[in-house]
């Protein structure tokens, strides 16, 4: 995953608050200066931190926050450039590229192996409206229209304005030398609703779209060569350390833990 | 239904748990009638291989009847099968190769082991997370995944223990011993003469060698290895490489077959380094064996690995390999290729695999049967449980 939260994001400072930023950086950089201290450095660090946000008109703290107050000219394009989280993933898959056309292009198939998708409505021949699972076990949903499609090579998509989630993204399949099946390959951004601390804060709990993409592709060739996703859910496990036969030891250990700990009793010295 | 369960290291119970379900369209239910206790299931009992959780089902040498099928399958109710360790999906690139073992689907735990390897390979019954998490078979029924790929039938002729190995060892010896590439008047060296060194020993014979020299330290195994033909070698008595210069006329032995893999033992001040090393986990693997194998070997021999290896291992010496020029075969076996030529071999009465089983007990006797095969008492040399009778307690194993 690559996260652009670093300087070289695109401009997402608008002009007048550009302007407001150099003027105010430029009167708190001499301030700073001036007096020699610990508050004359923080004034100046601020003052330098504004003057290059007025000049290069990008902020740090608004990509973190995934917002912008750059007057948007095409409203067609959801995703400023190198702004949100961006995913690529290659994988091979035993079967001709038509074949995975064919089942990728009918959208409704996607939640079959994506694991956030919960479905895809088509609403016209270029239109589609995707429900989803997000970050925290919140619901999504977009409205998203296909931006190209080359049959049997390749499917772009973005998501319309006013959707909860930004995203854009497109599949290609490529057939892999020597009869090694075709290779899919998966480009995808995407800003998620609350920007990317939220994703930041999902990864910290273990949602990490990177992986969640692998996994969804690797269930897609699972699915195309195989007719199914294989799993072990459901399958019989012994019980618990506890309950299992010998778990009286256990359960013996921990009451005689539990006493230890206690004050005054006999075991406790 | 009853099943042998982990719960730490040497902690094996057996449990009464729910009754495997079919989950996918390609899976089936087998009704085990046998299983096995494998020497690498005591690399889980020892608490050796990462990725395993309280309550998982061990065992991948299994047989018996299939009880029900998925949708879409190759198997009748009814049919008598053995099934392979590896789960293989058949579809993919590496099993189209040939490659089973390597299957790119059947892992659902690919990720983590991609972590670690690289790339992952397929699924394994009872086998840990690492490979899939798949319950295994020393319990009463098992759910095998992409049935119709894997599991073989078995003729009436045949009985339960005579086809029981295929499911692994037997094409793991086999496989070890043909990886040899064996040409006239070659010497074979096997390190362990536990079943898969007996099987290798039987099958270097088979594919055509010359001699076959075998090495253990217990007295029990190597008669057991002189019985094939081998001539035995006990390397706590005498100096194992002199021994193999000397009887081969100096030359070395042509190939070399590490039998035992990651938990081997020693008797040189190496041999402490590495038990140190690996109680303390700073190497997971001890490659006793395989040093004295790349040692041991002749120039521009083979050294062929069935041994099971999972982490890493230190001081190994890529200075004699390169200097004398190795090949080095090694990896999973591929099962679904040896099964039905050696089920064959078996129908023919080329060789009768039963003869590595020293006891025959019930699933219940499970965790005894762990034990006395860990530390290698009453000369355990293979053990095969029954999951349908009950217990007949006899002192020697409790």
């Amino acid at each position: 995953m690559e996260t652009f939260i670093r300087n070289s994001g695109a401009v997402n400072v608008g002009p007048i608050e550009r302007m407001v930023s150099v003027a105010a950086g430029g009167v708190l950089l001499a301030r700073g200066l001036r007096h020699r201290s610990t508050m004359g450095a923080v004034l100046a660090f601020a003052g330098a931190d504004l003057l290059y946000r007025g000049t290069t008109g990008r902020s740090y703290l608004y990509q973190l926050l995934g917002v912008s107050s750059v007057p948007r000219k095409n409203e067609r394009t959801p995703l400023i450039y190198r702004q949100g989280i961006r995913v690529d993933h290659a994988i091979t898959i035993n079967k001709p590229a038509a074949e995975l056309y064919q089942f990728w292009r009918q959208f409704e198939n996607l939640p079959t192996f994506m694991d956030h998708v919960l479905a895809v409505r088509i609403t016209d021949a270029t239109h589609s409206h995707w429900i989803a699972r997000g970050p925290g076990g919140s619901r999504i949903e977009w409205d998203a229209e296909i931006t190209a499609d080359v049959p049997n090579q390749m499917i772009g998509w973005r998501s319309l304005p006013g959707s909860e989630v930004a995203t854009a993204g497109s599949v290609y399949f490529r057939p892999a030398p020597g009869g090694r099946g075709t290779e899919v390959k998966v480009e995808m951004q995407y800003l998620p609703p609350g920007g990317i601390l939220t994703a930041l804060f999902a990864k910290l709990f273990g949602e990490e779209p990177e992986q969640q993409i692998r996994e969804d592709l690797r269930h897609f060739k699972q699915m195309m060569e195989t007719g199914e996703i294989p799993t072990t859910e459901g399958q019989p496990v012994g019980p618990s350390m506890v309950e299992s036969s010998r778990g009286w030891q256990v359960r013996e250990r921990e009451a005689r833990e539990a006493r230890t700990r206690m004050p005054g009793t006999e075991e406790a010295a | 239904m009853k099943a042998a369960c982990w719960y730490g290291t040497e902690d094996v119970r057996v449990e009464t748990v729910s009754d495997p379900a079919i989950l996918n369209p390609r899976d089936a239910i087998v009704k085990v009638t046998r299983a096995a206790i494998c020497g690498s299931d005591l690399h889980l009992y020892g608490g050796y291989i990462p990725g395993m959780k309280h309550g998982d089902i061990l065992g991948h040498e299994f047989m018996g009847e299939v009880v029900e099928v998925g949708k879409s399958n190759g198997l009748r109710v009814g049919d008598r099968v053995v099934v392979p360790f590896a789960i293989s999906c058949g579809n993919c690139y590496y099993c189209q190769q040939g490659l089973w073992p390597a299957c790119d689907n059947s892992n659902p735990n690919a990720w983590i082991v991609e972590k670690m390897y690289g790339y992952s390979a397929g699924g394994l019954f009872g086998y840990s997370h690492l490979f899939g998490g798949y319950a295994g078979g020393q319990a009463q029924y098992v759910r095998v995944p992409f049935s119709d790929v894997g599991p073989l039938k078995v003729p009436d002729s045949l009985t339960d223990e005579q086809a029981l190995f295929l499911s692994d060892i037997l094409p793991t010896g086999y496989m070890a011993a043909e990886n040899c590439n064996i040409k006239n008047g070659d010497v074979i060296a096997v390190w362990g003469c536990g079943p898969v060194g007996q099987f290798a020993i039987k099958s270097a014979f088979m594919l055509g060698a010359e001699r076959v020299i075998a090495l253990d330290r217990f007295p029990s195994r190597l008669r057991l290895a002189q019985q094939q033909g081998a001539q035995p070698l006990n390397y706590e008595e005498v100096d194992a490489l002199d021994m193999l210069r000397e009887l081969t006329g100096g030359r070395g032995p042509d190939a070399c077959i590490d039998a035992v893999g990651m938990e081997a033992h020693g008797t040189d001040l190496v041999a402490m380094y590495d038990h140190a090393k690996q109680t303390l986990h700073l190497e997971t693997d001890r490659p006793m064996a395989l040093r004295q194998a790349i040692q041991a070997c002749r120039k521009g021999g083979t050294v062929s690995i069935p041994g099971v290896y999972t982490g890493f291992i230190d001081k190994f010496p890529i200075g004699a390999a390169f200097g004398k020029g190795l090949t080095f075969k090694m990896g999973q076996t591929l099962v679904h290729k040896y099964m039905r030529p050696l089920l064959e071999r078996i129908e023919r009465g080329e060789i009768d695999p039963s003869f590595v089983i020293s006891h025959r007990l019930t699933l219940e006797e499970a965790p005894q049967a762990y034990r006395m095969f860990q530390q290698k008492r009453d000369e355990c040399m293979k053990v095969v449980l029954d999951p349908w009778t009950a217990p007949v307690y006899n002192t020697a194993v409790a």
